[in-house]
């Protein structure tokens, strides 16, 4: 290696103290854009609410949700049932409040098996390309000619009525979203430079792939994820109101709303707070995740 | 502008022999024997017999398959298990209330999604842009059942200014032509039937289009904003052109391209929320017919009619692609 002996060298310094100022990581920066937001922090805060619920459910609850109590049946709202009761007499309230747990079960294994289907078939599709693309694509086509909640009423039809299959329906339905955007993110970054150099020192594509190329297409993952969490709380609410869902016996909100149906007239507030509950959690998943994509975009960066 | 359009068919057909397959599974995907699911633990060995044969049940795979398309595509949906009559006819009977509602909740939701998304872009930050953009962020997070519910309760049961359910009032007479209410009474000039199958129209309509509204102001506004950034838009307004045609003419022309391909998107979404819609109004559409069947296990209804909105939303996204093309002569297909 070629010296240059006549230059005046510097110093040894503590190369701490000379560094420019570290900017802050990809993540740490979409952070604090996202907590700048205000509707992202709205967004948070809905969902926050949403977990804490659901972590101290039985201490929130006034009542047990599923004990009846047909003598108070319809009962409006009162300081001894907050949001009234419903056609058995059970507590509205209670209900709700331990409908949050159901809620995040079907955001979490709905999206999860979107995410985990969705993102392996867009990996494979958008890296290895040629015939394997082609079939991949295809069959995305093909999902995605039928709308999303009619698929899921058809995959109910084959599974059978329950809360477990408007899951794994809904979850089966969003796989199209995660593959195309997975699949778009691969085809840009695998043209990177450092997937050329990982290759060029003899890496391995299923290396290449789930150490390179799959953490640098997290951004729009985690957009998409939730997003999709809404969408999917949506769709199995849809699923339970229509009888594809949940049974009536457990406090999930689409169901509950189902149930109230036939009092509409009389007892209002039997479909009133269920809706709510849903509105509101959705709300919150949209607002994060519109946040979340702007907060992650670079292009937002000022 | 031809070879773009038959280039854009042709890759329809790989989709539809897909769809049609998936169709075709649905029966056969089902645990246990669909017979036997079909007409309950009750049915006798002959009875399901006759089912299995009717419905070709014991041919090979293959061979049941070549059948049902070739019955399709001479437009013979098979039988409904429950009311044995023909599926096509029972599907003709109710597509048109579907649809009639589902282009009804379209335009309401483009005139009232556009017009939103432009002055919410036009007056940035004002406090229509604030309101409609917080309202949109609501109707996409929307339970559509649960909205439904809702006016139903406000219009039907408190104020008692809206119908409750159905297209027509009982007392109302209306000579059917097309099956779509609001053009048979124009044609007939009926004009209480037209007031009567609007109000009808109303509630549904607001509901199913709640979703797609949101969704197009939100990119109205987005795309409009883009395109107020670009030079032209600042060319038009120098040399002193009116604004409503700098907003009109100039931009949203160039807006509207995004938002085309969101519409085309969203009619799926109308066409799958028709089901939970008709539900709430008892709406005798085809969505409430594929729900009844699923619950009522009539499979070969439910086969026909999700292959039947299938072909609509793969034909709608056909004809999106090609307005687009249309509208942005520059887009090339490869």
């Amino acid at each position: 290696m070629e010296t240059q002996p006549n230059l005046p060298t510097e110093p040894p310094v503590n190369s701490q103290k000379t560094a420019h100022p570290k900017s802050p990581s990809l993540w740490l920066d979409a952070l604090q854009r996202l907590v700048k937001s205000k509707t992202s922090f709205i967004g948070l805060c809905l969902i926050l609410l949403l977990i804490l619920t659901a972590i101290f459910a039985p201490l929130i609850a006034t009542h047990e949700p599923t004990s009846q109590d047909i003598i108070n049946r319809y009962q409006a709202p009162s300081s001894e049932h907050w949001l009234g009761t419903d056609e058995l007499g059970r507590d509205i309230f209670s209900r709700i409040v331990y409908g949050t747990r159901i809620s995040i079960q079907i955001g979490v294994i709905a999206v999860g098996i979107s995410a985990i289907v969705g993102i392996f078939l867009g990996c494979v599709a958008g890296y290895f390309g040629r015939w394997l693309d082609l079939i991949i694509m295809r069959f995305i086509d093909i999902l995605m000619a039928f709308p999303s909640i009619l698929l899921a009423i058809a995959l109910v039809t084959v599974m059978g009525p329950s809360l477990r299959n408007a899951m794994i329906a809904v979850g089966l339905v969003g796989i199209p979203q995660f593959a195309r955007i997975v699949r778009s993110t691969v085809l840009s970054v695998k043209e990177t430079e450092y997937i050329e150099a990982a290759r060029s020192i003899g890496a391995k594509n299923g290396k290449i792939l789930f150490s390179h190329v799959l953490p640098n297409c997290m951004a729009p993952i985690i957009v998409q994820a939730t997003l999709s969490i809404g969408t999917a709380i949506l769709d199995a609410a849809g699923l339970s109101f229509l009888g594809l869902g949940a049974e009536p016996s457990i406090p999930e909100w689409g169901a509950m709303l189902s149930d109230g149906r036939a009092a509409l007239q009389t007892s209002p507030w039997v479909v009133t707070f269920p809706g709510l509950a849903i509105l509101l959690v959705v709300l919150g998943f949209n607002l994060l995740g519109d946040g979340l994509r702007d907060a992650l975009d670079p292009k937002m960066k000022q | 502008m031809f070879s773009y359009i038959i280039k854009r068919i042709l890759m329809l057909i790989p989709v539809l022999i897909g769809v049609s397959i998936l169709t075709f599974s649905l029966i056969h995907l089902i645990p246990g024997d669909p017979a036997k699911s079909m007409l309950g633990e009750k049915a006798n060995e002959a009875q399901l017999e006759a089912l299995r044969a009717e419905m070709g049940l014991n041919d090979p795979l293959y061979s049941q398959y070549g059948t049902y398309v070739a019955k399709i595509l001479q437009g013979d949906l098979g039988e409904s298990v429950q009311s044995k009559e023909s599926i096509a006819t029972e599907v003709a009977d109710r597509l048109p209330a579907t649809i009639e509602l589902a282009l009804f909740a379209m335009v309401l939701a483009i005139i009232v999604g556009v017009l939103a998304g432009v002055i919410a872009a036009v007056k940035q930050y004002s406090w229509f842009d604030n309101i409609s953009m917080t309202g949109a962020l609501f109707g996409v997070s929307m339970p559509i059942f649960w909205l439904g519910l809702m006016m139903i309760w406000l219009f039907s049961v408190q104020l008692n200014i809206l119908p409750a359910s159905g297209r027509l009032s009982n007392d109302i007479q209306l000579g059917l032509i097309t099956n779509f209410y609001l053009i048979d009474s124009i044609l007939t000039l009926n004009w209480p039937a037209f007031k009567d199958a609007f109000l009808h129209l109303l509630m549904p309509g607001i509901a199913l289009g709640t979703i797609p509204m949101a969704i197009i102001a939100r990119m109205t506004r987005s795309s409009m904003l883009e395109v107020m950034k670009q030079d032209y838009i600042r060319t038009a307004n120098a040399k002193g052109l009116a604004s409503y045609l700098v907003i009109f003419q100039h931009a949203l022309k160039n807006a509207f391209l995004p938002v085309l391909t969101v519409i085309g998107l969203q009619f799926g979404l109308l066409l799958g929320g028709a089901v939970l819609t008709e539900t709430i109004f008892s709406w005798p559409g085809i969505g409430r017919y594929v729900l009844n069947a699923v619950l009522g296990r009539d499979y070969p209804v439910v086969q026909s009619t999700i292959l039947i909105i299938a072909a609509i939303f793969v034909i709608v996204n056909l004809v999106t692609d090609l307005l687009y093309k249309f509208f942005d002569p520059r887009i090339k297909y490869d």
